[in-house]
């Protein structure tokens, strides 16, 4: 199969920027000459987060392993949107086999590889929230557990979007979902435990975790970077705001994203073997409620008689975020 | 066809014991099948396992309810489950006991069989003495080769090493052994009895 | 070689003189000592290159194999009851695919009850799955039917399905004729995939179709298995010049010219049926018995023609669709479409339930009388069912029934059988 070229508007405003730095501290995107690995021309929504994490992550694995990559997929938006065939868009290697299995078919990828003495080829797994947190789980602690060596990454738009977004294990408390509907004395989500699943990621002393966001692409890549330069299990999990599911403007998506960090809701940091040894610091704190405001989803917390309490109580979480990774640069340094 | 059925608890290696009963017949030039009692039966519970010899390939899979030969590695079963179920009136019984069958309290079952074709065995304490584990089943094969003359003592020896290696396989072909002796000088005294 | 061994060890031996390059396990009896023996192979280095992956649940297993085949792989796994339940969702995953993994399924009941016997609830439980699914009727045939299984699904890029009686083959010692390496590789040539994925030549693989191309695909799942009909009498033909054993093949027809009745069976039970066979053809009965190895891709042609001069048939399965009786039977009236012959089916050896020649015989007389229910359930215990339906007429809350039953059954551990 020939590869697509890369187009400029596929480029995008952000990576144009890049250009204005030194070769070298350009991203991939940024390059005329990454693989485009999930090629123009899907049927994502515009403004799709998991489409711009997808391609960021995939072009930056095929820098890293000389493009000699195989992907294995999750059922869910990414699967469907990027493979009406004939017209897939992966100018990869690439497989979909079920929804809750994909960390499994990419060990049985990599041990056939091995088997094969093909060690320069790599594998990546990919799922959304779903795919991941809930029903590929058993799967992933497998892959995690015996240390297989594959590059797990998930795209967490907090809910199932595919099939019309219901609430998943990812799904923030509050949240309005087709299955947790702004209705009753406790409007959205479930104020549950939640199920920080970097964190048990991290609990498997796996050699790589890692968190990222799609509205910063010199980390992402990086991160990615990094992973592909292990062997073993190792966890991406990236922040990818999902605009028809949130009730978002498409051109809010890297705003959200960048916001979910800079309120605390989601931590970016970095981990090996079970100990964080980054991570990215706020550069300027803001409260929740920025962040809640741009999302239909959460507008019943700001009706006539804004929901203080349940606002009250997310902004709490961020601060435990705060507290629990040192997500603030300390005073007077 | 000869049908032999194990008795014994989860632990004894009975259904070893049905194995190597084959493997001893195989190498005697017969076809044999074994078997366990398909349980989840964990150690101690009773357990049952089957052997077939015969000359011709054996087909049938179903358990063996009417048997030439029973062994029982463990008396205390013998209240406790219908051991002689369906024993051929002429059948063989071997019984892993010091004691004798009038002290088992299965003096009137066995009053009305062929009396050579009986004996006890006491196989924990040969197993103890040449294996040191009271491990009766080796022990009893030996016996069993004795007392029917169905397999030969060699391929129990044979059988036990297919199964076992080193020092075990050969402290239980001594027991073995020392079994067959014992069971053979049993026989003779019952026959001149 | 002639060896006398347990039926795991023989497959599981079988098995690695194929070659697999990627076998994973999941343990579920009564299939473990197979993979614990590739296990064991695998560690200690006779068995290389191979991966052995102890995954973390059936579903794995299947999904492991799945992208190791994909990978261009020789794929292996063995599973049973639940744990081929467990797994269903990736059994018609690789089979839709097109992934020639091979399976050993070691036949088990489903529960519930829980029951950890034999019967063959499991494999037809995925009859539909798109799975070649061949049964065995000796550990010899087993042995046999897993080196075609590698063979015939490569050929065809679908995956196998090798049935054997759990506990009455998996744990039975006999004899089998072991192969060697040699004869092995001059049967099964090395795995070339039809599609692979290659960072040379990327492909997407499981991409989504619509109604336009579905019943394509689908039907060339059909296609492939009715390929497999004409294979698998050839792959028998060729296997027997390597081995010099008639093995495998689409069915078995045992003293069936001139019988007027002949009994239909899958699997172990066929070796007691033919010893019943024999004792009934020397009382003086027209009886046969045909046996199908080939499930999946089903013999029509082939069993219609042992079938149709006969005058009764009689389909003994280890299995139950409940509702409406036989699944076998289902299937073998198919394959007498148009003709007139007394059919019935019956339900035997359900959760290890001993078959037991006397059964058999009592049975078969009564169907050469043709007195037989046309669903009947061998040895089923009547006053046991009536006693619980009973019991539910009597009060509402009758309480759980496999337990009640139980209760009524008493204790069972002084029994042989």
């Amino acid at each position: 199969m020939p590869f697509q070229p890369v187009k400029f508007y596929q480029t995008g405003t952000f990576t144009v920027g890049n250009r204005l730095l030194a070769p070298e501290e350009r991203t991939v995107q940024a390059n005329m000459q990454r693989t485009n690995g999930l090629n123009s021309g899907h049927r994502a929504c515009q403004g799709c987060g998991e489409a711009l994490g997808a391609r960021y992550a995939i072009d930056a694995a095929m820098r890293a392993c000389n493009n000699q990559l195989v992907a294995a997929n999750a059922t869910g938006c990414l699967e469907v949107f990027s493979t009406p065939y004939p017209e897939t868009s992966w100018q990869i290697p690439w497989i979909h086999s079920l929804f809750g299995n994909t960390a499994a078919v990419a060990t049985g990828i990599a041990a056939a590889l091995k088997v094969k003495g093909r060690r320069e080829v790599r594998v990546v797994a990919q799922g959304g929230d779903g795919g991941t947190t809930d029903i590929g789980f058993g799967c992933l602690s497998g892959m995690f557990e015996r240390n297989d060596d594959v590059l797990y990454i998930c795209y967490d738009n907090e809910a199932y979007m595919n099939t019309g977004v219901q609430r998943s294990s990812a799904t923030p408390p509050a949240a309005r979902t087709a299955t947790t509907m702004p209705v009753g004395v406790e409007p959205g989500n479930v104020f549950g435990q939640g199920k920080n699943v970097p964190q048990i990621a991290m609990a498997h002393n796996i050699p790589y975790v890692a968190t990222a966001t799609v509205a910063d692409l010199h980390d992402l890549e990086y991160k990615v970077t990094k992973a592909m330069g292990m062997h073993g299990a190792r966890y991406i999990h990236i922040f990818v705001p999902c605009p028809l599911g949130w009730g978002a403007a498409s051109n809010d998506t890297i705003k959200l994203a960048r916001l979910a960090r800079e309120t605390g809701l989601f931590a970016v940091y970095e981990a090996e073997h079970g100990e964080v040894t980054s991570v990215s610091k706020i550069r300027k704190r803001v409260p929740v409620e920025e962040y809640l405001k741009l999302q239909k989803r959460f507008v019943h917390l700001f009706g006539k008689t804004p929901a203080t309490e349940t606002i009250a109580r997310i902004q709490a979480m961020a601060d435990r975020n705060i507290r629990k990774f040192g997500l603030l640069e300390e005073e007077g340094v | 066809m000869l049908q032999i059925r194990i008795h014994g608890r989860g632990g004894q290696g009975v259904v070893t014991a049905a194995e190597m009963l084959s493997i001893a017949a195989f190498l005697q030039g017969k076809y044999s099948q074994a078997f366990p009692s398909f349980g989840s039966e964990r150690t101690g519970a009773p357990v049952v396992s089957f052997c077939r010899i015969s000359d011709r390939e054996i087909r049938l899979r179903e358990p063996i309810m009417e048997p030439d030969a029973i062994i029982i590695q463990d008396p205390t079963l013998l209240h406790q489950v219908d051991v002689f179920g369906g024993l051929k009136l002429a059948g063989h019984v071997l019984i892993n006991t010091s004691h004798s069958f009038d002290k088992l309290g299965i003096a009137d079952i066995i009053s009305e069989r062929r009396l050579e074709r009986m004996c006890t065995l006491p196989a924990n304490e040969l197993a103890m003495k040449y294996v040191g584990r009271p491990m009766p089943n080796a022990v009893l094969l030996g016996g069993f080769a004795a007392l029917t003359g169905i397999i030969k003592l060699e391929f129990v020896a044979a059988a036990v090493r297919e199964k076992f290696s080193g020092k075990v396989a050969e402290g239980n072909i001594a027991a073995a052994t020392a079994a067959y002796d014992l069971i053979q000088q049993k026989i003779r005294e019952k026959v001149h009895a | 070689m002639l060896k006398q061994c347990e039926g795991s060890h023989a497959v599981a031996s079988a098995v690695a003189m194929c070659r697999p390059e990627v076998i994973c396990a999941y343990p579920i009896s009564p299939q473990t000592h197979i993979v614990e023996g590739l296990g064991e192979m695998v560690k200690s280095g006779k068995l290389a290159p191979c991966e052995f992956i102890n995954v973390e649940s059936e579903f794995a297993a299947m999904s492991v194999a799945i992208g190791a085949s994909a990978a261009g792989a020789r794929s292996y796994t063995a599973t049973a009851s639940q744990g081929l339940l467990f797994m269903v969702e990736a059994v018609y995953n690789a089979s839709g695919l097109g992934l020639p993994i091979v399976m050993t399924v070691a036949n088990r009941a489903i529960g519930a009850p829980i029951n950890i016997w034999n019967d063959h609830s499991d494999s037809m439980s995925q009859r539909d799955c798109g799975w070649i699914q061949l049964f065995a009727e000796n550990n010899q045939e087993a042995l046999d039917l897993h080196i075609q299984a590698f063979r015939l699904g490569e050929e065809l890029s679908l995956p196998v399905m090798v049935c054997m009686d759990g506990f009455i083959l998996t744990h039975a010692y006999e004899r089998v004729d072991m192969p060697t390496q040699e004869q092995v590789d001059a049967y099964l040539p090395p795995f070339v995939p039809r599609q692979i994925l290659d960072p040379a030549e990327p492909v997407s693989i499981g991409a989504m179709v619509g109604p336009e191309a579905f019943t394509e695909v689908r039907y060339l799942a059909h296609a492939k298995q009715m390929q497999a009909l004409e294979l698998i009498p050839q792959h028998a033909a060729e296997f027997q010049k390597i081995f010099g054993r008639d093995s495998g093949g689409l069915v078995r027809p045992y003293r069936c010219e001139d019988a007027e009745t002949i009994v239909v069976a899958l699997g172990s039970v066929l070796g007691t049926l033919k010893d019943t066979i024999d004792e009934m053809r020397d009382a003086g009965h027209k009886i046969g018995v045909l046996g199908i190895v080939s499930f999946r891709p089903f013999p029509l042609q082939a069993i219609r023609e042992v079938l149709k001069d006969a005058k009764r048939v009689v389909v003994l399965e280890k299995s139950l669709a409940v509702g409406i009786g036989g699944i076998v039977s289902t299937d073998v009236r198919m394959a007498l479409s148009g003709l007139h012959l007394h059919g019935y089916t019956v339900i035997a050896g359900l959760g290890g339930r001993a078959i037991t020649k006397a059964s058999l015989h009592k049975m078969l007389q009564q169907a050469m009388r043709d007195e037989l229910e046309h669903v009947t359930f061998l040895d089923l215990d009547h006053n046991l069912v009536k006693r619980h339906l009973e019991r539910e007429k009597q009060k509402r809350r009758s309480g759980p029934m496999a337990e009640n039953i139980l209760r009524d059954v008493g204790v069972v551990a002084a029994r042989i059988a």
